[in-house]
């Protein structure tokens, strides 16, 4: 017992408490400083990838820049409608093709299969491989989506550089995107909704349609114009599948050229850089202003129904 | 002593030897008993000894667990509730939350939801209906004119109520209500009780409640469980609420609501 | 076990009731000894002290009300506090009976009536003998005393009427004593009431343990003195 307080005694000693105090402090501060400092550091990189493209490039940016169609040619003249009109037919083919199977997969892995998952019979196993699946997709690089679009849509199905194999193959792309998101917004869904709306006496195909993919919209849509960013900042998927022509396609057979391949081509084919530039800082206000417009429209959801 | 009840109620759901298991595991270990219709009927008992997993079985929602199993028959009125389709038997068998569950939707859409699915389209029918369950649940008056804020704007008292609303919108026989009141502050728990009393006139309504004096204040009848070593639920006392409270018959009963034990 | 500070303050109210109790019993006692002993200065005493015993009732009850408004008793609590609020009032009523013999001790003055002691003072003892036991009863809820306490009444009721007859006749053969011979048939009345109320007391007895609210025998329709 005496040996027990004589020890507690020494053991008080050695940590003084000020000073155990003073050390704890200047840990925090230095960890503190480290956080700021990468923050900083990360902030001016960006800062000044945005800021070289947005000067450099709204030189040449101008009315006639955005209303005429490229040129074609080495000298990059021209402006670039056709591609604009031609990543928003893109964007839309995609998204037409990606959203309700990835919506579909993402329903049925959550609503359908829950009591299945993890289990040792048919429909685990399928469950357990779509998901397996999805998250390599996920990883995959772009390229072989590409690789993948043109070996299956554009030479075996005979789809040639088309919108359609370009939508089918950009739609393979955010496909994991878009069911993985889902997935995690129908997951948020409390049970409380579903259970609610089943006591209602509501089928289960009610239940999943009024009460929960309502309730997880916003984080679908959030996925969905992630996906659309993805698209329209995609070349390399493109480049094999969508051909280059800057015409603007007639159908959904015809080849076309996005903006960001056509960045890629400006740059690696023509001499005009400049323009590269243009369309890169067009680009990255599109990407801006979706970024903004999924912040502002979750805010509206979230707003509308906590009814604050 | 006074009685009003001279007058046997008849029985809504007739339980006959019921068991139910989780698994391996029994929860529920032969339940008969009557619940009285058009009365309220209160299910008291320590944690875990199976009030909740009772109601719910009612309704069938404890099939939405993969491994429940049930044996022993729930009759309603005269039909085994499982040879009745469970979504047309929650139509008639409407159920009241713990925690107040609005869907993230309108008022009027919260209310509107049920009857909705069940085929009704025309908007006027709909507004009467939604008009008639709040007034049943006394919220129109405080919500009439904010039919289109989310439900989910209301405070939790009023979210219950509305939640009670919803239910009364498909114009169920039976309220199940799995401690309607145990996370709302003792005015708009007061408020529901008072509630509840109104709405026995047209339903039969089963209360599950952790909270004595809600018991004794809001119900007729009252249903003792307890669990038993094996953790199999099982009812121990059944009878008037007035007899339950003043003079249990059995000794646990006695113990359990003189605060004794559980 | 839960709950041990309700229970140690019922055991607190329970033990105030049989304080009240021995109140009750020694007044009773001292008001028949002091109407026997014509001893008007205890008589007066008597009276003053009366006060006591209602204070303690109301003590009683302000705990009793509290106890029920802070712990929401039931079932065997609920009864046993209730029945606690009324027999504190019964007892406070046998009080009031002492105190009604000493008023008359008082009225009565030096009146040279001839007076039935024995059968008086018997019956004071006889009473306040039941009301010991049957409070005994009450706080360790002895069914079986409970029932059969009130089979003594019987006894009890057999001295008033022997008193009864015997200052009845005292009146008829002589009219002048009327009025201070009244004053003796309050005595034997009150003895006889006290009597009665401890039959109230073990109905509460088999009240709390059973639930059941029986009447036990007991002359309750006479009226009151």
């Amino acid at each position: 017992m005496i040996k027990d307080i004589s020890l507690a005694r020494k053991q008080t000693r050695v940590i003084d408490p000020a000073k155990n105090l003073h050390q704890r402090q200047l840990k925090q501060r230095i960890a503190f400083a480290l956080i700021w400092l990468a923050g900083i550091i990360a902030i001016t990189a960006l800062l000044f990838i945005v800021g070289y493209m947005v000067s450099n490039g709204f030189k040449v940016i101008n009315l006639e820049f955005l209303t005429t169609r490229p040129a074609g040619g080495v000298s990059g003249k021209g402006g670039i409608s056709t591609t604009i009109v031609t990543t928003i037919y893109l964007v839309l083919l995609t998204i037409t093709i990606a959203a309700p199977l990835g919506i579909g997969t993402a329903v049925f892995m959550v609503e359908y299969t829950t009591e299945y998952a993890g289990k040792k019979n048919l429909v685990g196993y399928l469950i357990n491989l779509i998901r397996t699946s999805v998250e390599i997709l996920a990883g995959v690089p772009s390229i072989i989506f590409g690789l993948f679009g043109f070996a299956v849509f554009v030479s075996y199905m005979k789809l040639k550089f088309s919108l359609l194999s370009a939508g089918l193959s950009g739609a393979c792309l955010v496909l994991p995107l878009i069911i993985r998101t889902t997935e995690e917004a129908l997951l948020t869904v409390p049970k409380s909704y579903r259970e609610g709306s089943l006591a209602l006496g509501t089928t289960k195909w009610q239940m999943i349609f009024g009460v929960v993919l309502p309730s997880a919209l916003p984080g679908i849509i959030t996925g969905i114009v992630l996906s659309v960013g993805r698209v329209i900042a995609e070349t390399a998927v493109f480049w094999v599948t969508l051909g280059g022509s800057y015409r603007l396609p007639k159908n959904l057979l015809s080849s076309g050229r996005t903006m960001a391949l056509h960045v890629y081509m400006l740059a690696s084919e023509t001499t005009a850089f400049d323009k590269a530039l243009g369309t890169s800082a067009i680009l990255i206000v599109i990407i801006i202003l979706l970024n903004l417009a999924i912040n502002i429209s979750s805010k509206q959801f979230s707003k509308k129904f906590s009814g604050k | 002593m006074i009685d009003n009840n001279h007058v046997i109620p008849q029985t809504k759901i007739r339980v006959e030897n019921f068991n139910l298991f989780y698994g391996k595991f029994q929860a529920l270990d032969k339940i008969t008993i009557d619940i009285p219709s058009n009365q309220i009927t209160a299910i008291i008992g320590p944690s875990g000894c199976g009030k909740s997993t009772f109601i719910r079985s009612f309704n069938r929602m404890n099939e939405l667990i993969p491994s429940v199993r049930t044996e022993g028959k729930i009759i309603l009125d005269s039909k085994d509730i499982f040879e009745i389709d469970p979504v047309e038997l929650r139509k008639q068998v409407g159920m009241v939350f713990q925690r107040p569950n609005p869907f993230p939707k309108t008022i009027f859409e919260n209310i509107a939801f049920g009857p909705r699915a069940h085929g009704i389209r025309d908007h006027r029918i709909l507004e009467e209906i939604v008009e008639k369950s709040l007034r049943q649940a006394a919220l129109w008056d405080e919500v009439k004119d904010t039919l289109n804020k989310s439900g989910l704007a209301l405070s939790g008292g009023q979210q219950q109520r509305l939640c009670i609303a919803r239910a009364l919108a498909v114009e169920p026989e039976v309220i199940l209500m799995d401690e309607p009141a145990s996370a709302l502050d003792p005015i708009a728990t007061l408020k529901i009780e008072e509630l509840i009393e109104q709405l026995k006139e047209k339903y039969t309504i089963v209360i599950v409640t952790h909270n004595m004096q809600q018991a004794a204040r809001a119900s007729d009848f009252t249903l003792f469980f307890n669990m038993a070593e094996s953790r199999a639920g099982y009812l121990v006392e059944s009878g008037k609420t007035t007899d339950i409270f003043t003079n249990p018959k059995n000794e646990l009963t006695e113990q359990y609501i003189s605060g004794r034990f559980g | 076990m839960a709950r041990e500070l309700f229970e140690r303050k019922i055991k607190q109210i329970q033990d105030e009731i049989l304080l009240l109790g021995s109140m009750v019993e020694q007044a009773t006692l001292d008001s028949v000894t002091s109407f026997k002993d014509r001893d008007i200065q205890t008589a007066k005493a008597l009276i003053e002290d009366d006060q006591n015993i209602n204070d303690k009732r109301f003590a009683i009850e302000n705990a009793i009300l509290i106890l029920l408004a802070t712990q929401q008793p039931l079932a065997h609590d609920l009864r046993l506090l209730a029945a606690m609020l009324l027999v504190a009032n019964e007892l406070e009523r046998m009080g009031d009976y002492a105190k009604g013999i000493a008023n008359n001790t008082i009225r009565l003055g030096i009146s040279d009536l001839p007076i039935p002691y024995r059968d008086i003072e018997k019956m004071g003892e006889l009473a306040v003998s039941m009301l010991h036991r049957s409070l005994s009863a009450f706080i360790s809820e002895d069914i079986s005393q409970a029932l059969a306490i009130p089979h003594e009444d019987d006894e009890v009721d057999a001295l008033f009427n022997k008193c009864y007859r015997t200052i009845v006749n005292g009146m008829i053969a002589n009219p002048a004593t009327i009025d201070d011979a009244s004053l003796l048939l309050w005595v034997v009345h009150n003895l006889e009431r006290l009597a009665d109320r401890v039959v109230n007391i073990c109905e509460r007895t088999v009240f709390i343990k059973s639930g059941e609210m029986m009447e036990m025998d007991g002359s309750e329709d006479e009226v009151e003195g």
